[in-house]
């Protein structure tokens, strides 16, 4: 037949050309910053907490809208709507001013803004409606819609004193930033069948605005039960199911959907031997079990326990399962399929879940956050008018009830500020109870700032020592970074976020219910029981709520998807098939991970060169990719149903996506690092930790700011040896460390363990140098007795006319004026408090005796003021901050660290000359030891040292990027081009004697980070100094100049070797000596060569003791028992 | 490989390390020094010289004599540099020890020589020891109309770089009469210093001082000063065709010329070339070429180059070197000879 095949060839082409491989789509990786450029990297927070400020809080007053109150029934408060304005500040009679974030961070106040309501109520017997009503201030996060930061361009942002880099997303609560971290849980309202503790259970974690409640079905001996926290007992699951009006067997069989009945045989007996045959029965045995509340209820609304069961049933069993008219059709079905799942679990292991799989795992974000928090105080606030009602209305006053007068903003203020700045959140309804929720900002450096933002809490406790949630799963591919968690206590629990993952917020659920019934899916009310378990029924859920069933599972699926990519429905809904399950599963709830793909189509990704052209030159954006269905959003569950190629080589027939760029599947902190694909995995996820505390800059706005603590570094160079990442996320234009040149050998001895040589010319011309800002606060406080605190000038010494010494640095106002170096214990504010408190009422005593509390300055090392901040706070009580600087040179001790986890305090300092040189003359900032590399096996600094020396003589950046970056031979090729040995080794002259070094010296560019721990700040020695007053032993701890202790362990060694004198002298002679009298007649103690018990002085001796020892015996005589000493003679 | 063994002491760069082809042969590490023979051998050749970079090679010499100079250069030879700044305003950005720090590092053209170390570092400036500057500089707005459209920094404002040549020289005594300004001023009129915006003031006092490398790198007269031991090169065999202009790209350029004998390529040593070439070593990447060259380096022929700051010519600065040396022996042996 060569005619069929030539029309063949014509229509499909070449068949020989169909295994080539898809051609590369060169630069796609220029989606990544399309994609941040759109949603920056904290886009999770601001579109949740958008969300919560524009959609749901409205939803929340919706809900509570209408305040009753007994005693009136005429009364009534409607809310008819919310309004969140933008931050403002009350600066005292009624002075509002719109406020600034940077402000606020200034005068340590709240960036937050009110909430306004309209309302309608009566007064008296007339209906009043207002409108603009506050009833509270929220915190406001910045860059969110409502923050005066959104939309701004770089130069109005430089107005307002903030940095364009910061990537906003964090709350400014009282001066502090606070981060409210991403928290990570099992998602809500779905069923997860596991191994409990009687065996297979199938729980549901049912979660609505009201109720959060769990019911689990489980597996006891042979019969099936249903627990649920309002009932006292387990409960035979077919005593629900007549309670829920399912009265025949056989129907509860149909529902459960079991082939093999003789399973449910023993569980239905269960009725039979309790003679529950109706719907009442069922109900009152239930009404038995029902857990005793705590409150009792006013009488009136005292119900009967039946009915109380049928009420639970319908409310607070599987609360997420809406009952209608008490109509448990729903709950039926719902019921059954847990069932249905335990038996099914029975019987094969495959239907166990895994709860750490993270299709299972839902964050929970700022914005939800809060919205639980507002909604519990706006329901306490609610409460708090209608008592208020109650109380007041049935008093006979002059005036009329206005319930707008009791209306006061501070508590839902009051309570959003505290859960805030502390972290505690409690929410009483739902008697949740969480610490820690918030953090304060990071600042050390941009990077950990931004890290922070990325970071995701695990409820999980981190005493338990279960491995499975700590350890790395593979759903996480793409969405939580690899590298970046803490080591010790946390590690695990705590992960980051990579490069392009999304959050989703809650979509509206009625258009996607539309869609599905349009597409061939049978509404749940039309089904018959039976034909849910049937062989091709394919049953579909919609967040966790069955939906209806449907036979055309492909079709339902393909259309889904399509008007997805046809932007019909949201980009964030997902749906896939479990075979296994033989459901659908819908989701387009808040919380889902999801990450940007390029979809294939038959074998051909719908991205093309074309497409990328256009985004370079900007037509295109990456929303239009969205909208024109090139790119798509999938959750974790769906990546599951898809064939997702990592390269174009990798695309075949079966291809359903296309990665865009396999770096972003790394974090903000992971991404630094050059070369990380070339590294052992846990250098890399050591220097994530350590990328937190390089010194740098941390924003354009940085000298500004007032932090408590700010390290930054005089010339702070953007690495040579780059990564994509490193631009997408700015760290280039804020960096934190030096490009230093390197020479990787042994030098003196001064370079083992990891201790690095550096070269003192190099600090002279500013190598590693850094500044250390540090703030000092006083507020002057007014006292209700019309005193106040007060400044004064100066002290001035009579004789020569100038300030004594401790008042050197003060200005005539008597703060210290900007410029002047402050010692210790000088003063930075010379303030004094009145000592008397007047009792209020009294006449104000004339003269008022100050005491004088200056603020003085206390640390060994001199400061030099920077600048002095006088203003107010939020209480209008004036605030003055002192900003203080040093400046440092590295110095032995001090820990610098490269960015592959290879970190090293400097153990020498070596003049110029003594250091090695090469034929250029070059001489090398830091020598370090070769011993660092064959351990730890950090191939990719070697790699990022050869490409810096090749960007350095090239003039140009390298790019190390994760799973691509320059490649070795075209690095060497370059270094060849300009004279340099490929492989980066030098000869070398030793700079001591002279003479060429035998071994030729891999020396080049290298990133190296200062880090926060500088022997300034920890040194610490002492001779003599404090004691404790009770136990007249040293004090602690370096900043009480405490001793240095000689531990068990220590003292373990003396007493080993036997030196007791030593031990003596450590234990007590340096310690707490004390020398006691102690009588030899009755043994205890006496004083001055006195014994008070024998009233003699006859055999009263004088010994050495600690101090503590006597402590000991004199608190026992206290409790009234006595201890007495038996002396004897040493010399006997 | 052997022919090379019986000649000239020679380290030879191998693949992996350097190693001394015939340690039998006595060199000048063995002799024992000896003046005479020192002088008879010894040799400068100057090969480059310029007002700052000068290149000259000490042939016949011992190592850690030469080494000796380098180090004497780099930290021994004294020059001016600002060390102390009196910050009467600053309003700029830039903290006042930054911004001393970066004055410091600011070369001074002053000629040290005419100069006193200055003993006491409390002592009223002198004009035997002190050199005294002043910056004094505000920015403003730039009310030039013609350029109003720009919003280029420095069309918008007055002096909104501030350079070295901002600085001005504040004569102490009699120094009116001894120096000019353009010979105890920056040497570069162009660095930067900071940047200022309207609002931004400086007045600050400087003084510069005497002293050594030792204290400070900026009182280093060098931006570096180095030396390498002369190359030696030798083609054993004869490299021919494309493999010559490999061989070629593996040296500097210069080192080795492709000739064309008819169609026939072939690779020629330069014989005085040999010493620009930078040890690159990179003919070890071609097997074929390993065995077809030699690489070596003569002991005691040092090319040594010294890149003056510009406050002194760097044949002054060798020469400062060597006077050093020479006071630090003579001391030596006076302290020898009253302990004897």
């Amino acid at each position: 037949m060569p005619e069929l095949q030539d029309t063949n060839t014509e229509i499909f082409g070449n068949p020989k050309s169909y295994n080539k491989p898809v051609k590369d789509i060169e630069e796609k990786w220029k989606l990544v910053p399309a994609f941040l450029k759109v949603k920056g990297l904290v886009k999770q927070h601001i579109d949740s907490f958008n969300y919560f400020i524009n959609v749901e809080i409205k939803k929340i007053v919706e809900a509570n809208c209408k305040v009753t109150c007994d005693a009136d029934p005429l009364f009534y408060i409607k809310y008819t709507n919310v309004h969140v304005g933008t931050p403002v500040v009350d600066e005292g009679f009624n002075m509002i001013k719109p406020t600034t974030p940077h402000d606020c961070r200034l005068r340590d106040m709240t960036y937050s803004a009110p909430i306004s309501v309209d309302i309608e109520y009566t007064r008296g017997t007339q209906r009043v409606a207002k409108s603009g009503l506050l009833i509270g201030r929220m915190p406001i996060m910045l860059k969110s819609s409502n923050c005066v930061l959104s939309n701004k361009s770089e130069y109005e942002l430089a107005k307002m004193n903030e940095c364009p880099l910061d990537p906003g997303g964090y709350f400014i609560v009282k001066g502090q930033e606070k981060v409210i971290l991403i928290q990570e849980q099992l998602s809500r309202n779905r069923m997860l069948v596991e191994e409990g503790k009687w065996g297979i259970q199938c729980q549901v974690t049912s979660s609505t605005h009201e109720k959060k409640s769990r019911t689990v079905v489980f597996v006891k001996g042979n019969k099936y039960y249903m627990t649920h926290n309002i009932f006292t007992d387990a409960i035979p699951i077919s005593i629900v199911f007549k309670a829920i009006d399912i009265l025949s067997d056989k129907e509860i069989c149909e529902l459960i959907g079991v082939p093999d009945i003789h399973k449910l045989t023993p569980t239905l007996e269960e009725c039979h031997k309790l003679k529950i045959y109706t719907q009442e029965a069922a109900l009152r045995y239930l009404g038995g079990k029902i857990m005793t509340k705590r409150y009792s209820v006013s009488a009136s609304k005292v119900k009967t326990p039946m009915d109380e069961a049928r009420d639970l049933l319908a409310t607070t069993v599987l609360a997420h399962i809406p009952v209608d008219e008490f109509d448990f059709h729903l709950k039926a079905v719902y019921l059954g399929l847990m069932v249905k799942r335990v038996i099914q679990a029975q019987t094969d292991k495959k239907f166990l879940d895994d709860r750490d799989y993270y299709g299972n795992k839902r964050m929970e974000l700022a914005g939800s956050l809060i919205s639980l928090m507002f909604e519990d105080v706006f329901k306490r606030f609610n409460y708090d008018l209608k008592s208020i009602a109650e109380k007041t209305i049935p008093k006979i006053r002059a005036t009329q009830f206005d319930v707008v007068k009791y209306m006061r903003p501070e508590l839902i203020t009051n309570c959003l500020v505290f859960a805030i700045s502390t972290g505690n959140w409690t929410i009483k309804r739902f008697r949740m109870e969480r610490l820690g929720v918030t953090q304060v900002l990071s600042r050390l450096s941009y990077i950990s700032a931004l890290g922070m933002m990325t970071r995701v809490n695990s409820q999980f406790e981190s005493t338990r020592k279960v491995s499975g949630p700590r350890s790395l799963q593979p759903s996480q591919w793409g969405m939580l970074c690899p590298s970046d968690t803490p080591e010790g206590e946390a590690c695990g629990l705590v992960k980051n976020l990579a490069l392009m993952t999304h959050i989703t917020t809650d979509v509206d659920e009625y258009p996607i219910i539309r869609l599905a019934r349009n597409s061939g899916m049978e509404d749940i009310g039309m089904v018959a029981s039976i034909a849910l378990h049937s062989p091709q029924a394919f049953i579909v859920f919609l967040n966790g709520n069955i939906l209806g069933v449907t036979t055309y599972y492909k079709r339902l699926i393909h259309v889904f998807r399509l008007m997805r990519r046809k932007g019909k429905i949201s980009n964030y809904v997902s749906i896939y098939p479990s075979f296994l399950h033989k459901c659908i599963y819908i989701s387009s709830d808040g919380g889902r991970l999801c990450r940007p793909y390029i979809i294939v189509e038959k074998g051909i990704p719908l991205v093309n060169q074309h497409h990328i052209i256009e985004l370079e030159k900007g037509i295109r954006g990456f929303q239009d990719f969205l909208h024109d269905g090139l790119i798509e959003f999938l959750d974790v569950n769906e990546e599951n149903d898809s064939f997702i190629a990592c390269y174009e080589k990798d695309v075949g027939p079966e291809t359903t996506h296309l990665e865009i760029a396999p770096f972003t599947l790394l974090g903000v902190c992971a991404g630094l690092v050059p070369y990380p694909h070339h590294n052992q995995s846990p250098r890399n996820t050591y220097q994530c930790a350590m990328g937190k505390q390089a010194m740098g800059t941390i924003g354009y706005n940085q000298r500004n700011r007032m932090d408590t603590l700010l390290y930054n570094l005089v010339y702070p160079q953007a690495p040579l040896c780059t990564t994509k990442s490193i631009e997408l996320t700015n760290f280039d234009k804020l960096p934190a460390g030096q490009n230093a040149t390197i020479a990787v050998m042994s030098y003196s001895g001064y370079d083992i363990e990891d201790a690095l040589i550096l070269n003192k010319a190099s600090i002279d011309r500013g190598f590693g140098r850094c500044l250390v800002y540090r703030n000092s606060k006083c507020i002057m406080k007014r006292y209700p007795n019309q005193t106040y605190d007060r400044i004064q000038g100066p002290m001035i010494d009579t004789q020569t006319n100038q300030s004594m010494w401790k008042h050197k640095c003060l200005d005539n106002d008597g703060i210290a004026s900007p410029g002047e170096l402050v010692e210790n214990k000088q003063t930075l504010v010379n303030k004094s408090v009145p000592s008397v408190s007047v009792v209020p009422g009294t006449t104000p005593n004339t003269t008022v005796e100050y005491k004088d509390t200056p603020l003085s300055y206390r640390n060994v090392e001199p400061s030099y003021v920077e600048k002095v901040l006088v203003s107010t706070n939020e209480e209008d009580t004036t605030l003055i901050k002192i900003l203080l600087r040093q400046t440092r040179k590295p110095e032995i001790g001090d820990k610098f660290s490269s960015r592959h986890g290879q970190k090293g305090v400097v153990g020498l300092i070596v003049e110029q000359e003594d250091m090695p040189f090469n034929e250029y003359g070059i001489c090398p900032d830091i020598v370090m030891n070769p011993h660092g590399y064959p351990s730890r096996m950090t191939v990719g600094k070697l790699l990022e040292l050869l490409s810096g020396k090749a960007a350095s003589v090239e003039g140009k950046f390298h790019y190390g990027t994760a799973f691509g970056g320059s490649k070795v031979e075209d690095v060497g090729e370059e270094l060849i081009k300009h004279g340099y040995h490929y492989q980066g080794k030098d000869v070398f002259y030793s700079g001591i004697t002279g003479e060429p070094l035998q071994a030729y010296i891999y020396s080049g560019p290298v990133y190296y980070q200062k880090l926060k721990h500088m022997v300034q700040d920890k040194i610490h020695a002492r001779a003599r100094g404090p004691r404790a007053v009770l136990t007249r032993q040293p004090t602690e701890g370096r900043s009480r100049d405490g001793g240095l202790r000689l531990g068990e362990m220590e003292r373990d060694c003396l007493i080993g070797y036997g030196a007791s004198l030593m031990l003596v002298e450590r234990l007590m002679v340096s310690s707490d000596q004390c020398d006691v009298d102690v009588c030899n007649q009755c043994g205890r103690l006496g004083y001055c060569g006195w014994c008070n018990g024998c009233k003699s002085s006859a055999k009263v001796s004088s010994i050495t003791m600690p101090y503590a020892c006597k402590l000991l015996l004199t608190e026992l005589q206290a409790m009234n028992i006595t201890a007495r000493l038996t002396l004897t003679n040493y010399c006997k | 490989m052997d022919n090379i063994n019986e000649e000239k002491p020679r380290l030879i760069l191998r693949e992996h390390d350097i190693i001394e082809n015939n340690s039998r042969i006595s060199t000048v590490f063995d002799n024992q020094f000896d003046v005479k023979s020192f002088k008879k051998k010894f040799q400068i050749v100057i090969v480059r010289h310029d007002q700052t970079d000068m290149e000259f090679d000490l042939i016949g010499i011992h190592p850690s004599l030469v080494n000796c100079f380098r180090r004497l250069i780099l930290s021994e030879v004294q020059t001016m540099a600002i060390d102390k700044v009196h910050v009467l305003n600053n309003t700029s950005i830039m903290q006042d020890e930054i911004l001393a720090h970066r004055l410091g590092l600011i070369p001074l053209k002053a000629d040290p020589r005419l100069f006193e170390t200055k003993c006491d570092s409390k002592a009223a400036p002198d004009e035997k020891d002190t050199l005294e500057f002043e910056l004094k500089i505000k920015c403003s707005n730039n009310k030039d109309s013609s350029k109003k459209e720009s919003s280029r920094a420095e069309d918008m404002y007055k002096n909104s770089n501030v350079y070295s040549k901002h600085i001005k020289w504040v004569p102490i005594g009699g120094q009116k009469s001894k120096f000019k300004e353009n010979e105890v001023g920056p040497i570069h009129s162009d660095i930067l210093i900071t940047k200022m915006r309207p609002g931004h003031e400086l007045d600050l006092k400087l003084f510069a001082f005497k002293s050594n490398g030792k204290d400070h790198a900026k009182f280093s007269p060098v931006a570096t000063v180095f030396y390498r031991l002369l190359p030696d090169i030798r083609l054993v065999k004869p490299v021919e065709g494309e493999a010559a202009l490999r061989l070629q790209k593996c040296f500097s350029p210069g080192v080795i010329t492709v000739k064309k004998d008819g169609d026939k390529q072939y690779a020629v040593l330069n014989e005085n070339q040999a010493r620009y070439d930078m040890s690159s070593r990179n003919v070890f990447r071609y097997e074929d070429l390993i065995d077809s060259v030699v690489m070596s380096k003569v002991h005691d022929h040092f090319i040594f180059t010294i890149e003056s700051v510009g406050a002194l010519p760097p044949e002054a600065i060798f020469r400062e070197a060597v006077t050093i040396l020479k006071d630090k022996c003579s001391s030596l042996l006076t302290e020898l000879s009253s302990i004897m």
